[in-house]
């Protein structure tokens, strides 16, 4: 048998027909819904009278829209076009008969931080979801990747999605990170690396010692941000870790199922002499705390960095890096470390995380934020913010003065009422940097959750190995 | 879904790399729950200042462009969120065409759903039709999908490539759900070696 990647054995455990041209039919194991990008596909169900194929594969739980302040069970607590989505999502879940997390539900939260959760996502599965930060479920081994409404559509008709292969990417990272350097660094430095194009066509294999030693939240965060290196799916083959991280979750197997999975789970790596289409190595030990300068996640330079000038670049980086400075408000030459910010908001399915909230509690125990400042702790899931509350790190965010928020997507994309000001600076743990991305005028700094939180303190972008 | 045969149209020049789809549609137009009405918002933030009022220098909102039924723009177009609503955006505007050197996996799969052609060529070629594009309402150019020939305004032909199937679809105007049933006896029987195979799935 031909030596084949992690890609190859789960693309071919999933191929339900294939076209003479290689036009496949995936199958799709897992597909998550939230409210922005499921309306129109239930409505065309409606209107062609098809139904859902397999609703117990089906997960759906509001996360985009809902405000993270309390009383938001009731509607008129909403913008009346968020509550009429969160409401078309209460019907179709009913109607259409599939799993589903109400606002009121406590296991409510991003849908990327649910799906693993609740065993929903395992290694080796097909998960797909009308988001691009499915990425994140890769994490386990899974193949999983963000659809358009069409293509929720189609799965929602057909368990299937129309496909065809992509080409095979190994990223690895050797050796040990260093003190203060985190999976969010890595991530970030790998789209600084490839650029946020340089994924296209891809799929991304994460490997080497720096990855083996993430934990399974840190994994997450590598693999959630693989679409902002242009991505199809980013993946890390599972081993004992993610065994044990899904071991006993409501929606894992159990018994007899649990021994025939991991029968199957533990030929899930890329054999020795499989071939790659593009290898890209960076050494652990080279990474930095970075954080982000311009309005792509590829603008990334270590916090030791000056901001950079639009002459630095070439081609049609040129212009764009003139037009990210003008929009951030920085002058070239300037310290990163002496930018200034207004806001800080710690949270989304790239950092909202248990873990993540332990790394920046870690940093701001006994500390507060720098007067004036607006910070936010927006826990990842209704189940992380009690895991929270019971390990005391509410208690810190709160003397530190942060507002403790409800679970959700919240300024990462700024669709509930948790949006930036025009020219207002953050420094965030989200995933994107783009223009207007949390508030027309806003402007965001991407960086880790330890990071985040020393900049709270300081009130300036700040590396975080001068705190700890 | 609407047919894609040819096209003859006004081509508007976006030359910025990375435009993504907050660019294209931010959030606050995504509370919708349907498909249509979202072309007024098109590149809204780029498009209109904080009154609302048309920001005249936005390619968009010259008289020359206004009427622009293909954009011409740089690297790594679509990136970012899976929101169709881009392409929507897009579609409602009038547009049908988008010419870049690369196109963002998810938007690229998007635009073949909503019977718009996007179209990947080298930098440049693409420069050439940038300059093409930027002659205005008078110098318009031809895309032809059956041939996969894109013709300037001057007579100069490039050819492109798409997908055999996607092609297909599009100039069929194919609706993909109801192709996939079609193959419903080969999902039937998927679904019932996994259920051996792969029971706790």
């Amino acid at each position: 048998m031909s030596p084949k990647t992690l890609y190859d054995k789960i693309w071919d455990a999933h191929v339900a027909h294939e076209a003479d041209d290689g036009t496949c039919l995936l199958y799709i194991d897992r597909h998550l819904v939230h409210e922005v990008t499921s309306p129109q596909a239930f409505e065309g169900l409606r209107m062609t009278g098809r139904s859902v194929r397999a609703p117990d594969k089906t997960i759906a739980v509001p996360d985009h829209n809902v405000p993270t302040t309390p009383g938001r069970e009731n509607p008129e607590n909403m913008t009346e076009d968020s509550a009429i989505q969160v409401a078309a999502l209460d019907t179709n879940a009913k109607e259409f008969g599939i799993h589903y997390y109400p606002v009121s539900d406590v296991r409510q939260g991003i849908v990327h931080i649910v799906g693993p959760e609740q065993g929903w996502t395992l290694p080796g599965m097909t998960v797909v979801c009308g988001d691009s930060h499915t990425a994140t479920h890769g994490a386990f081994g899974a193949l999983a990747h963000g659809i358009g409404t069409s293509e929720v559509e189609h799965v929602l008709a057909t368990q299937t999605l129309i496909q065809k292969k992509s080409k095979n990417m190994k990223v690895e990272i050797t050796g040990k990170l260093r003190p203060g350097v985190t999976a969010k660094d890595i991530t970030l430095s790998v789209i600084g690396a490839t650029g946020t194009a340089g994924g296209t066509g891809y799929v991304i294999e994460y490997c080497g010692e720096a990855i083996r030693d993430l934990s399974m939240e840190g994994r997450m965060t590598v693999c959630n941000m693989a679409i902002e290196g242009g991505a199809r799916a980013g993946l890390i083959a599972p081993d004992e870790k993610t065994f044990e991280y899904c071991k006993g979750r409501p929606h894992a197997p159990k018994g007899a199922q649990w021994e025939a999975a991991m029968d199957w789970w533990k030929t899930l790596y890329s054999d020795d002499d499989a071939a790659w289409d593009m290898v890209i190595t960076l050494r652990g030990e080279d990474i930095a705390p970075v954080v982000t300068w311009g309005t792509s996640p590829e603008d990334v330079l270590p916090i030791t960095a000056n901001v950079p000038s639009a002459e630095d670049f070439d081609g049609g980086k040129v212009g764009a890096a003139q037009r990210s400075l003008d929009y951030m408000g920085l002058t070239p030459g300037t310290p990163l470390n002496e930018v200034e910010i207004d806001t800080v908001f710690i949270g989304s399915c790239t950092n909202g995380r248990i873990e993540d909230l332990r790394a920046a509690a870690a940093i701001l125990k006994g500390k507060k934020k720098k007067d004036g400042l607006r910070a936010m702790v927006v826990p990842g899931s209704g189940l992380v913010r009690a895991q929270a509350e019971e390990e005391g790190l509410a208690d810190i965010f709160k003397e530190a003065g942060f507002e403790w928020r409800l679970a959700g997507c919240s300024m990462c994309l700024a669709m509930n009422p948790d949006q930036l000001q025009p020219g207002e600076r953050c420094a965030a743990t989200s995933n994107r940097n783009f223009e207007g991305r949390q508030g027309r005028g806003g402007r965001t700094h991407l960086m880790s959750p330890a990071m985040a939180a020393a900049a709270a303190i300081t009130g300036r972008l700040t590396d975080v190995r001068e705190l700890m | 879904m609407d047919k894609f045969t040819t096209l003859t149209g006004i081509a508007a020049p976006m030359p910025l790399i990375n435009i993504d789809t907050d660019m294209i549609i931010p959030k606050q137009f995504l509370k919708t729950i349907k498909r249509s009405g979202l072309g007024v918002n098109l590149f809204d933030e780029m498009r209109y200042d904080d009154d609302g009022n048309e920001i005249p220098d936005f390619v968009l909102n010259k008289d020359a462009y206004r009427d622009a039924e293909i954009i011409v723009a740089g690297d790594n177009f679509g990136c970012g969120s899976s929101r169709e609503h881009a392409p929507w955006a897009i579609k409602d505007f009038g547009i049908r065409c988008v010419i870049a050197p690369s196109f963002a996996d998810i938007f690229h799969n998007n635009c073949f759903k909503n019977g718009i052609l996007p179209i990947a060529l080298p930098q440049e070629q693409v420069d050439v039709l940038m300059k093409d594009a930027e002659k205005g309402a008078n110098a318009r150019m031809s895309v032809d999908l059956d041939a996969q020939t894109i013709t300037t305004s001057d007579g100069e032909v490039f050819s492109f490539e798409v997908d055999a199937f996607k092609k297909h679809c599009l100039m069929n105007g194919l609706d993909d759900i109801g192709l996939t049933m079609e193959k419903a006896a080969s999902i039937d029987s998927f679904e019932a070696t996994a259920a051996q195979s792969r029971p706790w799935v």
